[in-house]
């Protein structure tokens, strides 16, 4: 659904940071050694960051030293108890933060070189967010909220509208279009907020516990919902979650604990049923 | 979907609020918290209606002949003042209230792609329009209530210097609440993306 806006994209002037990279280019890495460069396989790579925070003139190591390449198209889930450093990485990867030490790249461009006005624009098109708590803009209706991004990327009105209705098609809330975030449920607003994150059609969903606030059965219908977008559309999926059916349908789960990710697994590896995971609680 | 697509990622800077856009956005967020909206808007509403009522005095008493002594007119321009200021301050409280009370929406736009100066349009036209209405109201309110006072000069008022005072209300009330959410609206605006994450109300 992508294929003619991408078409254009591309044709657009070449960015400084990726340029020389296609023919078998490298890539400079944050310890300044010289890498051989993966080509277009991973949508994000971190490369050894390091975060710090200053609690009360003290500092305390969020992340210390984390290095994980997503792939496109993967569903990965980041587990970790609280205060793991678990939401300072999904954070980082999704552009919102930056690292004390050590580079992120999205989509092969290093969010440590981008200005505001370019990682504006790369949250606008390349990243949907979804978060626990459903955020929609609570004084625009669902299809206002799900067009809110398209306005914000120049799309005609026309296309906002087109967009916007196929959008909420998808998650099965057509009859729901004009109404206020307040009128509908938990499970209607969280698929309100997933059509948002697809607004612009991104490479990169990001959801935060996005069943963190919804009951057994809707957790479920959303996280199907998801995993067929993922499927149908091959947008890349990256959560981070204490859920276990959430867990169960990831290509990857990797785990976090004390700053570092301590295993990279499988669901089935896992054995999500017996419920005791290493580092997990 | 963007994934399909080969070929490295293009960073581009363009990110776009169109005016009339961020007028609906503004004045849906007054339209939806009306009852707080009013009484900010009561504020400029009270200076102006004073800065009105003095000016329509001055209308008044030019129709009557009358003159006006110095030391009345200098007691009256630091009123005038004061009162101007006190709405300003009373504004400005509004408006950081506002800001504190919206920080996930704020920070919900960012990660949507809003630019700092998205947010800081946003909020200005806001203060603006409630200005706009506010000083609507007072200057009209200030303006009858000096023509009742004074009925009997009515038919002899110069109704052009009226209208022009009207309007020099309008401007200095509308400016006043746009000057007071400056600030308000730069601290919004500077909030980092990230708040929206935060699960606490």
């Amino acid at each position: 659904m992508a294929a003619s806006k991408e078409a254009t994209t591309s044709a657009t002037v070449e960015n400084s940071a990726n340029g020389g990279m296609k023919n078998g280019g490298t890539l400079p890495t944050a310890d300044g050694t010289n890498e051989a460069y993966s080509g277009q396989e991973y949508i994000v790579r971190a490369k050894g960051i390091k975060k710090t925070f200053l609690v009360g003139g003290q500092e305390v190591h969020a992340l210390r030293g984390v290095d994980l390449d997503i792939k496109r198209g993967e569903y990965i889930s980041i587990m970790g108890p609280s205060g793991s450093g678990k939401s300072t990485l999904f954070n980082m990867i999704g552009g919102l933060d930056k690292p004390t030490e050590g580079t992120v790249f999205i989509d092969e461009v290093d969010l440590a070189q981008l200005d505001a006005f370019e990682l504006a624009w790369l949250r606008c098109r390349k990243i949907g967010y979804i978060f626990q708590t459903f955020n929609l803009i609570p004084v625009m209706t669902a299809l206002e909220n799900v067009t809110l991004p398209m306005i914000f990327a120049g799309a005609s009105l026309d296309e906002q509208m087109e967009r916007g209705r196929r959008l909420m098609d998808i998650v099965e809330l057509e009859h729901r279009l004009h109404n206020k975030p307040s009128q509908l449920s938990g499970g209607q607003q969280q698929r309100v907020a997933i059509a948002r994150s697809l607004a612009n059609e991104p490479a990169i969903i990001l959801a935060d516990e996005p069943t963190g606030n919804l009951d057994q059965k809707t957790g479920k219908s959303i996280i199907e919902l998801l995993k067929r977008l993922n499927k149908e559309s091959g947008v890349t999926i990256i959560t981070a979650t204490h859920d276990d059916k959430m867990l169960s349908i990831s290509d990857r789960i990797v785990v976090v604990a004390d700053g570092q990710v301590t295993k990279i697994t499988t669901p089935q590896e896992m054995d999500l049923h017996k419920g005791t995971v290493e580092g997990f609680h | 979907m963007a994934t399909m697509s080969a070929g490295p990622a293009k960073i581009d800077r363009q990110i776009s609020l169109p005016f009339a856009q961020a007028f609906k956005i503004a004045l849906r967020n007054i339209t939806i918290r009306l009852g707080r909206a009013m009484i900010t808007g009561a504020g400029t509403m009270l200076g102006i209606a004073f800065l009105m009522s003095v000016f329509a005095a001055n209308v008044a008493r030019a129709a009557a002949n009358e003159a006006v002594p110095l030391a009345e007119q200098q007691k009256q321009n630091w009123l005038v003042a004061m009162s101007l200021l006190v709405s300003v301050v009373g504004i400005t409280n509004s408006m950081l209230m506002s800001v504190t009370e919206r920080y996930k929406e704020i920070g919900t736009m960012k990660c949507l792609g809003a630019l700092d100066n998205f947010i800081v349009r946003l909020f200005l036209i806001e203060s603006g329009l409630l200005g706009f209405f506010g000083s609507l109201f007072g200057a009209l309110i200030g303006m009858i209530f000096i023509l009742l006072t004074r009925l009997n000069v009515v038919g002899n008022i110069n109704w052009l210097h009226m209208l022009m005072y009207l309007g020099i209300c309008l401007l200095i009330g509308t400016v006043l609440s746009v000057i007071a959410a400056v600030g308000p609206a730069m601290r919004a605006a500077r909030m980092a993306p990230v708040e929206a994450m935060r699960t606490e109300v």
